[in-house]
Protein backbone atom coordinates (compact mmCIF):
# COMPACT_ATOMS: atom_id res chain seq x y z
CA UNK A 1 0.00 0.00 0.00
CA UNK A 2 1.57 3.42 -0.60
CA UNK A 3 2.01 5.38 2.35
CA UNK A 4 0.54 8.75 2.90
CA UNK A 5 2.89 10.27 5.20
CA UNK A 6 6.24 9.19 5.45
CA UNK A 7 8.87 10.67 7.69
CA UNK A 8 12.58 10.13 6.44
CA UNK A 9 15.26 10.89 8.92
CA UNK A 10 13.81 13.48 10.58
CA UNK A 11 15.80 16.16 13.33
CA UNK A 12 14.31 19.49 14.67
CA UNK A 13 16.77 21.73 17.08
CA UNK A 14 15.04 23.91 18.95
CA UNK A 15 17.26 26.70 21.06
CA UNK A 16 20.54 24.31 20.89
CA UNK A 17 18.86 21.32 22.27
CA UNK A 18 18.06 18.52 19.79
CA UNK A 19 14.32 17.18 20.50
CA UNK A 20 13.78 14.88 17.71
CA UNK A 21 17.21 13.16 15.63
CA UNK A 22 16.42 10.68 13.02
CA UNK A 23 12.95 9.72 13.17
CA UNK A 24 11.54 7.42 10.60
CA UNK A 25 8.15 6.21 10.03
CA UNK A 26 5.44 6.06 7.65
CA UNK A 27 1.74 6.23 7.40
CA UNK A 28 -0.81 4.34 5.25
CA UNK A 29 -4.67 5.70 4.57
CA UNK A 30 -7.12 3.99 7.19
CA UNK A 31 -4.35 3.06 9.88
CA UNK A 32 -4.57 3.73 13.57
CA UNK A 33 -1.09 4.85 14.75
CA UNK A 34 -0.52 5.89 18.48
CA UNK A 35 2.30 8.37 19.22
CA UNK A 36 3.54 7.48 22.74
CA UNK A 37 5.49 8.96 24.72
CA UNK A 38 6.29 10.38 27.90
CA UNK A 39 5.95 14.21 28.91
CA UNK A 40 8.11 16.31 26.86
CA UNK A 41 9.23 13.46 24.86
CA UNK A 42 8.52 15.30 21.33
CA UNK A 43 4.63 14.38 20.56
CA UNK A 44 4.02 17.73 20.14
CA UNK A 45 7.10 19.01 18.76
CA UNK A 46 6.46 15.82 15.53
CA UNK A 47 3.01 16.53 15.19
CA UNK A 48 3.84 20.12 14.49
CA UNK A 49 6.26 19.23 12.06
CA UNK A 50 3.85 17.23 9.97
CA UNK A 51 1.52 20.33 10.07
CA UNK A 52 4.44 22.45 9.02
CA UNK A 53 4.67 24.82 11.60
CA UNK A 54 7.64 23.47 12.81
CA UNK A 55 10.85 23.07 10.09
CA UNK A 56 13.23 20.28 10.25
CA UNK A 57 16.42 20.45 10.50
CA UNK A 58 17.44 17.25 8.45
CA UNK A 59 15.40 14.92 7.22
CA UNK A 60 11.86 15.13 5.44
CA UNK A 61 8.31 15.12 5.81
CA UNK A 62 6.47 13.76 2.66
CA UNK A 63 2.72 13.85 1.99
CA UNK A 64 2.24 11.55 -0.90
CA UNK A 65 5.72 11.81 -1.66
CA UNK A 66 5.78 15.22 -2.18
CA UNK A 67 6.70 17.93 0.45
CA UNK A 68 3.93 19.54 2.19
CA UNK A 69 2.63 22.56 1.02
CA UNK A 70 0.32 25.73 2.60
CA UNK A 71 -2.97 25.31 2.82
CA UNK A 72 -2.73 21.80 2.60
CA UNK A 73 -6.42 20.33 3.15
CA UNK A 74 -5.28 16.69 3.20
CA UNK A 75 -4.22 16.96 6.75
CA UNK A 76 -6.83 17.51 10.08
CA UNK A 77 -5.55 18.93 13.10
CA UNK A 78 -7.05 18.43 16.88
CA UNK A 79 -4.56 20.73 18.99
CA UNK A 80 -3.81 19.60 22.47
CA UNK A 81 -5.81 21.89 25.80
CA UNK A 82 -8.12 23.75 23.44
CA UNK A 83 -9.54 25.97 26.69
CA UNK A 84 -12.80 27.67 25.17
CA UNK A 85 -14.28 30.70 27.25
CA UNK A 86 -17.49 30.00 28.30
CA UNK A 87 -18.05 33.46 26.27
CA UNK A 88 -16.59 32.72 22.86
CA UNK A 89 -19.53 33.50 20.63
CA UNK A 90 -19.62 30.21 18.47
CA UNK A 91 -22.08 27.76 18.40
CA UNK A 92 -20.65 23.84 17.88
CA UNK A 93 -22.05 24.32 14.50
CA UNK A 94 -20.27 27.32 14.07
CA UNK A 95 -16.90 26.01 14.63
CA UNK A 96 -17.76 23.26 12.65
CA UNK A 97 -18.54 25.21 9.56
CA UNK A 98 -15.10 27.21 10.41
CA UNK A 99 -13.58 23.74 9.23
CA UNK A 100 -15.02 24.29 6.17
CA UNK A 101 -13.65 27.74 4.99
CA UNK A 102 -12.21 28.90 8.47
CA UNK A 103 -9.09 29.98 6.68
CA UNK A 104 -10.52 32.46 3.98
CA UNK A 105 -10.90 36.10 4.13
CA UNK A 106 -14.14 37.57 3.14
CA UNK A 107 -17.88 37.46 3.63
CA UNK A 108 -20.65 34.28 3.80
CA UNK A 109 -23.69 34.15 2.84
CA UNK A 110 -25.77 31.46 4.95
CA UNK A 111 -26.25 28.61 2.57
CA UNK A 112 -28.87 25.00 3.01
CA UNK A 113 -25.38 22.77 1.42
CA UNK A 114 -23.16 23.67 4.13
CA UNK A 115 -25.87 23.69 6.87
CA UNK A 116 -27.00 20.46 5.81
CA UNK A 117 -22.93 19.21 5.42
CA UNK A 118 -22.20 20.75 8.92
CA UNK A 119 -25.03 18.37 10.33
CA UNK A 120 -24.25 15.40 8.75
CA UNK A 121 -20.41 15.96 10.26
CA UNK A 122 -22.29 16.41 13.58
CA UNK A 123 -24.44 13.06 13.15
CA UNK A 124 -21.01 11.55 12.23
CA UNK A 125 -19.42 12.42 15.82
CA UNK A 126 -22.38 11.70 18.25
CA UNK A 127 -22.68 15.82 18.43
CA UNK A 128 -25.61 16.81 17.08
CA UNK A 129 -27.74 17.19 20.36
CA UNK A 130 -25.83 19.94 20.85
CA UNK A 131 -25.09 21.62 17.60
CA UNK A 132 -26.71 24.95 18.64
CA UNK A 133 -25.24 25.23 22.05
CA UNK A 134 -22.10 27.14 23.16
CA UNK A 135 -18.81 25.60 22.15
CA UNK A 136 -17.66 26.94 25.76
CA UNK A 137 -20.62 25.54 27.56
CA UNK A 138 -19.65 21.90 26.62
CA UNK A 139 -17.70 19.31 28.29
CA UNK A 140 -14.29 18.22 27.44
CA UNK A 141 -15.38 15.03 25.83
CA UNK A 142 -18.13 16.76 24.01
CA UNK A 143 -15.39 19.77 23.17
CA UNK A 144 -13.14 16.94 21.75
CA UNK A 145 -15.91 15.64 19.02
CA UNK A 146 -17.16 18.89 18.12
CA UNK A 147 -13.17 19.48 17.54
CA UNK A 148 -12.60 16.30 15.66
CA UNK A 149 -15.95 17.42 13.54
CA UNK A 150 -14.50 20.64 12.50
CA UNK A 151 -11.20 19.07 11.86
CA UNK A 152 -13.26 15.88 9.63
CA UNK A 153 -15.33 18.49 7.76
CA UNK A 154 -12.64 19.29 5.11
CA UNK A 155 -12.30 15.50 4.31
CA UNK A 156 -8.72 14.95 5.65
CA UNK A 157 -6.92 12.00 4.69
CA UNK A 158 -4.94 12.23 7.78
CA UNK A 159 -5.85 13.15 10.78
CA UNK A 160 -3.41 14.22 13.91
CA UNK A 161 -4.84 14.52 17.29
CA UNK A 162 -2.67 15.94 20.39
CA UNK A 163 -3.22 14.59 23.79
CA UNK A 164 -7.25 14.06 22.96
CA UNK A 165 -7.65 12.23 25.68
CA UNK A 166 -5.73 14.05 28.68
CA UNK A 167 -8.41 15.41 31.27
CA UNK A 168 -11.40 13.39 29.68
CA UNK A 169 -13.18 11.17 32.23
CA UNK A 170 -12.74 7.43 31.39
CA UNK A 171 -15.90 7.34 29.41
CA UNK A 172 -15.24 10.00 27.16
CA UNK A 173 -12.41 8.80 26.77
CA UNK A 174 -13.74 5.40 25.71
CA UNK A 175 -16.59 6.80 23.17
CA UNK A 176 -13.48 8.78 22.04
CA UNK A 177 -11.41 6.37 20.94
CA UNK A 178 -14.05 4.05 19.35
CA UNK A 179 -15.54 7.01 17.28
CA UNK A 180 -11.84 7.33 16.05
CA UNK A 181 -11.11 3.40 15.27
CA UNK A 182 -15.01 3.50 13.40
CA UNK A 183 -13.34 6.78 11.08
CA UNK A 184 -10.11 5.09 10.30
CA UNK A 185 -11.88 1.93 9.50
CA UNK A 186 -15.26 3.34 7.83
CA UNK A 187 -13.70 6.48 5.90
CA UNK A 188 -10.16 5.02 5.53
CA UNK A 189 -8.52 8.25 7.31
CA UNK A 190 -5.30 7.86 8.84
CA UNK A 191 -5.04 8.59 12.49
CA UNK A 192 -2.09 9.55 14.42
CA UNK A 193 -2.96 10.23 17.91
CA UNK A 194 -0.45 11.56 20.23
CA UNK A 195 -0.95 9.90 23.84
CA UNK A 196 1.31 9.59 27.53
CA UNK A 197 -0.74 6.01 28.45
CA UNK A 198 -1.18 3.84 25.40
CA UNK A 199 -3.32 1.62 27.43
CA UNK A 200 -6.67 3.46 26.26
CA UNK A 201 -5.46 2.30 22.87
CA UNK A 202 -4.11 -0.88 22.73
CA UNK A 203 -7.26 -2.05 21.29
CA UNK A 204 -7.65 0.12 17.95
CA UNK A 205 -3.57 0.85 17.39
CA UNK A 206 -2.65 -0.42 14.39
CA UNK A 207 0.63 0.90 15.23
CA UNK A 208 2.69 2.22 17.61
CA UNK A 209 5.53 5.19 17.21
CA UNK A 210 7.01 5.40 20.71
CA UNK A 211 9.41 8.76 21.38
CA UNK A 212 11.34 9.29 24.22
CA UNK A 213 14.73 11.11 23.88
CA UNK A 214 13.73 12.62 21.09
CA UNK A 215 14.63 9.29 19.33
CA UNK A 216 11.50 6.68 17.77
CA UNK A 217 10.39 3.03 18.02
CA UNK A 218 8.19 1.69 15.25
CA UNK A 219 6.28 -0.93 14.63
CA UNK A 220 3.18 -3.25 16.32
CA UNK A 221 2.74 -2.99 19.99
CA UNK A 222 3.67 -5.92 20.65
CA UNK A 223 7.34 -5.55 18.81
CA UNK A 224 7.85 -2.30 20.70
CA UNK A 225 6.58 -2.59 23.81
CA UNK A 226 9.10 -4.48 24.89
CA UNK A 227 12.32 -3.96 27.72
CA UNK A 228 15.43 -4.27 25.12
CA UNK A 229 13.62 -1.87 22.75
CA UNK A 230 12.13 0.72 25.24
CA UNK A 231 15.43 0.38 26.98
CA UNK A 232 17.84 1.38 24.15
CA UNK A 233 15.00 4.35 23.75
CA UNK A 234 15.71 5.66 27.22
CA UNK A 235 19.17 5.21 27.26
CA UNK A 236 18.28 3.31 30.76
CA UNK A 237 17.48 0.53 31.75
CA UNK A 238 13.06 0.31 31.48
CA UNK A 239 10.86 -2.84 32.93
CA UNK A 240 7.52 -3.61 30.65
CA UNK A 241 4.45 -5.30 33.01
CA UNK A 242 1.64 -6.38 31.66
CA UNK A 243 -1.46 -7.12 34.20
CA UNK A 244 -4.67 -7.36 33.09
CA UNK A 245 -4.15 -6.92 29.94
CA UNK A 246 -2.88 -3.13 29.99
CA UNK A 247 0.59 -2.28 30.37
CA UNK A 248 2.87 -0.56 32.86
CA UNK A 249 6.80 0.85 31.77
CA UNK A 250 9.28 0.96 34.59
CA UNK A 251 12.05 3.06 34.57
CA UNK A 252 14.82 2.06 36.92
CA UNK A 253 14.67 3.93 40.33
CA UNK A 254 11.28 4.99 39.16
CA UNK A 255 9.92 6.81 42.73
CA UNK A 256 6.38 7.42 40.21
CA UNK A 257 6.07 3.73 40.27
CA UNK A 258 3.08 3.73 43.22
CA UNK A 259 1.32 6.92 41.10
CA UNK A 260 1.84 4.74 38.14
CA UNK A 261 0.09 1.74 39.38
CA UNK A 262 -2.38 3.22 40.59
CA UNK A 263 -2.96 5.16 37.61
CA UNK A 264 -3.48 1.87 35.74
CA UNK A 265 -5.86 0.07 38.58
CA UNK A 266 -2.83 -2.28 39.56
CA UNK A 267 -2.01 -1.06 43.30
CA UNK A 268 -6.13 -0.10 43.65
CA UNK B 1 -53.46 64.62 22.66
CA UNK B 2 -51.72 63.32 25.17
CA UNK B 3 -49.60 61.43 22.86
CA UNK B 4 -48.38 64.28 21.11
CA UNK B 5 -47.65 66.12 24.33
CA UNK B 6 -45.60 63.42 25.54
CA UNK B 7 -44.07 63.58 21.85
CA UNK B 8 -43.14 67.37 22.56
CA UNK B 9 -41.85 66.77 26.21
CA UNK B 10 -39.58 64.23 25.04
CA UNK B 11 -38.48 65.20 21.83
CA UNK B 12 -38.07 69.23 22.68
CA UNK B 13 -38.77 71.93 19.90
CA UNK B 14 -36.24 71.95 17.02
CA UNK B 15 -34.66 68.62 17.98
CA UNK B 16 -35.22 67.07 14.83
CA UNK B 17 -34.47 70.48 12.89
CA UNK B 18 -31.24 71.02 14.54
CA UNK B 19 -27.86 70.28 12.36
CA UNK B 20 -26.33 70.03 15.57
CA UNK B 21 -28.46 66.89 16.40
CA UNK B 22 -28.87 65.88 12.44
CA UNK B 23 -24.81 65.25 12.31
CA UNK B 24 -24.46 63.68 15.85
CA UNK B 25 -27.08 61.12 14.91
CA UNK B 26 -25.08 60.40 11.74
CA UNK B 27 -21.84 59.76 12.66
CA UNK B 28 -22.86 58.60 16.30
CA UNK B 29 -25.16 55.38 14.43
CA UNK B 30 -22.16 54.50 12.18
CA UNK B 31 -19.19 54.93 15.16
CA UNK B 32 -21.69 52.81 17.28
CA UNK B 33 -22.06 50.01 14.95
CA UNK B 34 -17.92 50.16 14.05
CA UNK B 35 -17.51 49.90 17.94
CA UNK B 36 -19.71 47.22 18.73
CA UNK B 37 -18.84 44.76 15.97
CA UNK B 38 -14.78 45.44 16.02
CA UNK B 39 -15.92 45.58 20.00
CA UNK B 40 -17.06 41.45 19.60
CA UNK B 41 -13.55 40.50 18.13
CA UNK B 42 -11.90 42.47 20.96
CA UNK B 43 -13.52 40.52 23.88
CA UNK B 44 -13.27 37.52 21.83
CA UNK B 45 -9.53 37.74 21.75
CA UNK B 46 -8.96 38.86 25.20
CA UNK B 47 -7.88 42.19 23.89
CA UNK B 48 -10.22 44.47 26.28
CA UNK B 49 -7.26 45.90 27.98
CA UNK B 50 -5.50 46.50 24.92
CA UNK B 51 -8.64 48.51 23.62
CA UNK B 52 -8.97 50.15 26.59
CA UNK B 53 -5.18 51.37 26.67
CA UNK B 54 -5.89 52.77 22.89
CA UNK B 55 -8.16 55.06 24.30
CA UNK B 56 -6.32 56.28 27.17
CA UNK B 57 -3.30 56.73 24.78
CA UNK B 58 -5.26 58.31 22.11
CA UNK B 59 -5.47 61.27 25.16
CA UNK B 60 -1.92 61.95 23.75
CA UNK B 61 -2.82 62.80 20.13
CA UNK B 62 -5.38 64.51 20.43
CA UNK B 63 -3.79 66.92 23.21
CA UNK B 64 -0.95 66.97 20.85
CA UNK B 65 -3.40 67.66 17.78
CA UNK B 66 -4.62 70.83 19.40
CA UNK B 67 -0.92 71.83 20.18
CA UNK B 68 -0.27 71.51 16.63
CA UNK B 69 -3.53 73.53 15.63
CA UNK B 70 -5.02 69.98 13.50
CA UNK B 71 -8.37 67.99 14.29
CA UNK B 72 -7.90 65.78 17.32
CA UNK B 73 -9.39 62.78 15.02
CA UNK B 74 -5.45 62.66 13.23
CA UNK B 75 -4.05 62.45 16.45
CA UNK B 76 -6.53 60.11 18.25
CA UNK B 77 -5.52 57.75 14.86
CA UNK B 78 -1.90 58.43 14.65
CA UNK B 79 -1.18 57.84 17.85
CA UNK B 80 -3.86 54.97 18.32
CA UNK B 81 -2.57 52.95 15.15
CA UNK B 82 1.16 53.92 16.33
CA UNK B 83 0.40 52.46 19.55
CA UNK B 84 -1.19 49.56 18.19
CA UNK B 85 1.82 48.83 15.81
CA UNK B 86 4.39 49.27 19.14
CA UNK B 87 2.10 46.46 21.04
CA UNK B 88 2.20 43.79 18.42
CA UNK B 89 6.00 44.68 17.62
CA UNK B 90 6.62 43.87 21.79
CA UNK B 91 4.61 40.94 21.76
CA UNK B 92 0.71 41.26 22.18
CA UNK B 93 0.20 38.56 20.29
CA UNK B 94 1.45 35.94 22.83
CA UNK B 95 -0.99 35.42 25.48
CA UNK B 96 1.62 36.23 28.47
CA UNK B 97 3.32 39.20 26.97
CA UNK B 98 -0.33 41.10 25.67
CA UNK B 99 -0.66 42.86 29.13
CA UNK B 100 2.82 43.78 29.71
CA UNK B 101 3.24 44.84 26.13
CA UNK B 102 -0.18 46.80 26.67
CA UNK B 103 1.12 48.56 29.89
CA UNK B 104 4.48 49.71 28.78
CA UNK B 105 3.28 51.23 25.87
CA UNK B 106 0.02 52.88 28.09
CA UNK B 107 2.03 54.11 30.67
CA UNK B 108 4.30 56.10 28.01
CA UNK B 109 1.69 57.55 26.64
CA UNK B 110 -0.47 58.88 29.47
CA UNK B 111 2.81 60.88 30.62
CA UNK B 112 3.03 62.63 27.16
CA UNK B 113 -0.69 63.14 27.33
CA UNK B 114 -0.44 65.14 30.97
CA UNK B 115 2.48 67.23 29.66
CA UNK B 116 0.51 68.55 26.39
CA UNK B 117 -3.04 68.68 27.87
CA UNK B 118 -0.94 71.06 30.65
CA UNK B 119 0.39 72.80 27.45
CA UNK B 120 -3.20 72.94 25.64
CA UNK B 121 -5.03 74.51 29.14
CA UNK B 122 -1.75 77.15 29.42
CA UNK B 123 -1.76 77.78 25.51
CA UNK B 124 -5.88 78.59 25.47
CA UNK B 125 -6.38 79.18 29.08
CA UNK B 126 -9.54 77.21 28.95
CA UNK B 127 -10.12 73.73 30.60
CA UNK B 128 -12.52 73.42 27.77
CA UNK B 129 -9.88 71.49 25.52
CA UNK B 130 -8.95 68.62 27.94
CA UNK B 131 -12.76 68.18 28.72
CA UNK B 132 -13.67 67.76 24.91
CA UNK B 133 -10.17 65.20 24.16
CA UNK B 134 -11.10 63.37 27.99
CA UNK B 135 -14.66 63.32 27.52
CA UNK B 136 -15.77 63.95 24.00
CA UNK B 137 -18.35 65.54 22.64
CA UNK B 138 -20.74 64.37 19.74
CA UNK B 139 -22.40 67.94 19.01
CA UNK B 140 -18.99 69.43 17.89
CA UNK B 141 -18.67 67.11 15.21
CA UNK B 142 -19.10 69.53 12.00
CA UNK B 143 -20.78 68.95 9.05
CA UNK B 144 -17.14 69.33 7.36
CA UNK B 145 -15.11 66.63 9.07
CA UNK B 146 -18.32 64.18 9.20
CA UNK B 147 -17.53 62.17 5.84
CA UNK B 148 -13.87 61.67 6.81
CA UNK B 149 -15.40 60.14 10.08
CA UNK B 150 -17.94 58.20 8.55
CA UNK B 151 -15.38 56.79 6.01
CA UNK B 152 -12.87 56.13 8.08
CA UNK B 153 -15.39 53.91 10.40
CA UNK B 154 -16.75 52.20 6.97
CA UNK B 155 -13.28 51.64 6.40
CA UNK B 156 -12.76 49.88 10.01
CA UNK B 157 -15.97 48.01 10.08
CA UNK B 158 -15.84 46.16 6.13
CA UNK B 159 -11.75 45.45 7.66
CA UNK B 160 -13.04 43.51 10.48
CA UNK B 161 -15.94 42.06 8.75
CA UNK B 162 -13.78 40.65 5.70
CA UNK B 163 -11.59 39.19 8.63
CA UNK B 164 -14.54 37.96 10.22
CA UNK B 165 -14.42 34.13 10.24
CA UNK B 166 -10.21 34.16 10.10
CA UNK B 167 -10.30 36.11 13.37
CA UNK B 168 -12.80 33.43 14.40
CA UNK B 169 -10.63 30.79 13.91
CA UNK B 170 -7.64 32.51 15.30
CA UNK B 171 -9.43 32.65 18.41
CA UNK B 172 -10.23 29.48 18.46
CA UNK B 173 -6.97 28.15 17.95
CA UNK B 174 -3.81 30.03 16.71
CA UNK B 175 -2.07 26.38 15.42
CA UNK B 176 -5.22 25.28 13.48
CA UNK B 177 -5.05 28.58 11.49
CA UNK B 178 -1.46 28.67 10.97
CA UNK B 179 -1.57 24.95 10.26
CA UNK B 180 -3.86 25.89 7.27
CA UNK B 181 -2.10 28.47 6.15
CA UNK B 182 -3.61 31.65 7.59
CA UNK B 183 -0.75 34.37 7.98
CA UNK B 184 -2.26 34.60 11.84
CA UNK B 185 0.41 37.78 12.78
CA UNK B 186 -0.37 39.52 9.53
CA UNK B 187 -4.49 39.22 10.04
CA UNK B 188 -3.78 40.35 13.94
CA UNK B 189 -1.87 43.31 13.40
CA UNK B 190 -4.64 44.50 10.65
CA UNK B 191 -7.02 43.63 13.53
CA UNK B 192 -5.37 45.74 15.55
CA UNK B 193 -5.93 48.78 13.24
CA UNK B 194 -9.52 48.45 12.96
CA UNK B 195 -9.41 48.34 16.77
CA UNK B 196 -7.04 51.49 16.63
CA UNK B 197 -9.30 53.56 14.02
CA UNK B 198 -12.45 52.54 15.78
CA UNK B 199 -10.81 53.58 19.08
CA UNK B 200 -10.03 56.76 17.81
CA UNK B 201 -13.48 57.96 16.61
CA UNK B 202 -15.40 56.32 19.48
CA UNK B 203 -12.67 59.26 21.41
CA UNK B 204 -14.44 61.82 19.17
CA UNK B 205 -17.64 61.31 19.89
CA UNK B 206 -17.76 60.22 23.41
CA UNK B 207 -13.87 61.16 24.95
CA UNK B 208 -10.81 59.34 25.20
CA UNK B 209 -11.09 58.04 28.50
CA UNK B 210 -14.57 56.53 27.75
CA UNK B 211 -14.09 55.23 24.62
CA UNK B 212 -13.74 51.66 26.29
CA UNK B 213 -17.46 51.86 27.08
CA UNK B 214 -18.86 52.01 23.39
CA UNK B 215 -16.04 49.23 22.24
CA UNK B 216 -16.67 46.84 24.98
CA UNK B 217 -20.08 47.31 26.53
CA UNK B 218 -22.50 46.42 23.66
CA UNK B 219 -20.25 43.68 22.75
CA UNK B 220 -19.95 42.69 26.80
CA UNK B 221 -23.28 42.78 26.75
CA UNK B 222 -24.48 40.17 23.45
CA UNK B 223 -21.97 38.04 24.45
CA UNK B 224 -24.19 37.19 27.21
CA UNK B 225 -27.39 37.64 25.74
CA UNK B 226 -26.80 35.83 21.85
CA UNK B 227 -25.62 33.07 19.85
CA UNK B 228 -23.72 32.61 17.12
CA UNK B 229 -21.17 35.41 15.60
CA UNK B 230 -23.75 37.07 13.29
CA UNK B 231 -26.74 37.39 15.82
CA UNK B 232 -23.39 39.07 18.55
CA UNK B 233 -22.35 41.18 16.17
CA UNK B 234 -26.09 42.42 15.44
CA UNK B 235 -27.00 42.43 18.78
CA UNK B 236 -23.98 44.26 19.92
CA UNK B 237 -24.41 47.09 17.42
CA UNK B 238 -28.11 47.31 18.32
CA UNK B 239 -27.11 47.97 21.92
CA UNK B 240 -24.50 50.95 20.65
CA UNK B 241 -26.62 52.30 18.49
CA UNK B 242 -29.04 52.57 20.47
CA UNK B 243 -27.16 53.84 23.86
CA UNK B 244 -26.11 57.04 21.43
CA UNK B 245 -29.81 57.85 19.96
CA UNK B 246 -31.24 57.82 23.64
CA UNK B 247 -27.66 59.74 24.51
CA UNK B 248 -28.61 62.17 22.22
CA UNK B 249 -31.95 62.63 23.31
CA UNK B 250 -31.02 63.14 26.89
CA UNK B 251 -28.37 64.88 26.10
CA UNK B 252 -30.26 67.45 24.04
CA UNK B 253 -32.86 67.46 26.84
CA UNK B 254 -30.94 68.13 29.57
CA UNK B 255 -30.36 71.48 27.91
CA UNK B 256 -33.27 72.45 29.87
CA UNK B 257 -32.34 70.44 33.48
CA UNK B 258 -30.64 71.99 36.09
CA UNK B 259 -28.46 74.01 36.14
CA UNK B 260 -30.64 74.92 33.12
CA UNK B 261 -28.69 76.32 29.74
CA UNK B 262 -26.01 74.23 29.74
CA UNK B 263 -26.70 70.58 28.54
CA UNK B 264 -25.41 67.58 30.46
CA UNK B 265 -22.66 65.44 28.12
CA UNK B 266 -23.53 63.05 25.79
CA UNK B 267 -20.93 60.73 26.90
CA UNK B 268 -22.46 60.30 30.39
CA UNK B 269 -25.86 59.03 29.19
CA UNK B 270 -24.00 56.91 26.41
CA UNK B 271 -21.98 55.35 29.18
CA UNK B 272 -24.29 55.11 31.98
CA UNK B 273 -26.68 53.28 28.90
CA UNK B 274 -24.10 50.98 27.92
CA UNK B 275 -23.46 49.61 31.30
CA UNK B 276 -26.89 49.68 31.99
CA UNK B 277 -27.36 47.40 29.38
CA UNK B 278 -24.95 45.10 30.69
CA UNK B 279 -25.96 45.00 34.36
CA UNK B 280 -29.57 43.78 33.02
CA UNK B 281 -28.45 41.51 31.12
CA UNK B 282 -27.25 39.78 34.32
CA UNK B 283 -30.83 39.36 35.06
CA UNK B 284 -31.20 36.40 32.86
CA UNK B 285 -28.36 33.25 33.47
CA UNK B 286 -25.90 33.37 30.89
CA UNK B 287 -23.15 31.13 29.79
CA UNK B 288 -21.25 31.27 32.87
CA UNK B 289 -24.49 30.24 34.60
CA UNK B 290 -25.04 27.43 32.00
CA UNK B 291 -22.50 24.49 33.69
CA UNK B 292 -25.23 21.87 34.47
CA UNK B 293 -24.69 19.90 30.71
CA UNK B 294 -21.14 19.50 31.68
CA UNK B 295 -22.06 17.03 34.53
CA UNK B 296 -23.90 14.82 32.00
CA UNK B 297 -22.36 11.87 30.96
CA UNK B 298 -22.07 11.27 27.18
CA UNK B 299 -24.47 9.26 26.53
CA UNK B 300 -25.98 6.37 27.79
CA UNK B 301 -24.43 3.89 25.53
CA UNK B 302 -20.59 5.09 26.90
CA UNK B 303 -21.63 4.53 30.46
CA UNK B 304 -22.24 0.75 29.24
CA UNK B 305 -18.76 0.45 28.05
CA UNK B 306 -16.94 1.63 30.83
CA UNK B 307 -18.85 -1.40 32.84
CA UNK B 308 -17.48 -4.10 30.66
CA UNK B 309 -13.64 -5.18 31.18
CA UNK B 310 -11.32 -3.49 28.75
Amino acid sequence: MAELLQVEGAGVRLGGRQILRDVSFGISPGEFTGLIGPNGAGKTTLLRVILGLQPVTSGSVLIDGSPRSARDASIGYVPQKLVIEPDMPLRVRDVVSLGVDGHKFGIRLPSRARRELVSDMLTAVGAQRYANARVGELSGGEQQRVMIAHALISRPRLLLLDEPLANLDISSEQGIVSLLARLARAERIAVLLSAHDMNPLLSVMDRIVYVAGGRVAVGSTDEVVQPQVLSRLYGQPVDVIRVRGRILVVAEGDTDLAAKAADIGVAG
Amino acid sequence: MIVSHLLRYVFEPGFFGSGEVQVAFAVGTVIAVTSAVVGVFTVTRGQSFAGHSLGDISTTGGSGAFLLGVSQFWGYLVLGAAAAAFMELIGVQRRRGRDVATGVVLGAGTGLAALFLYLDTQSSSTTGVSFTILFGSLFAVTGSTAPALIASALLALGTVLVLARVLMLTSLSPDIAAARGVPVRAVGVAYLMALAVSVALSSMIIGAILSTALLIGPAATALRVARGPVRTMAVAAGIGVAAIWIGILLAYDSYYWPPAGRGWPVSFFVVTLTVGGYLISYLRPGPRDDRSRAAEPESPAEEEQVCSPA
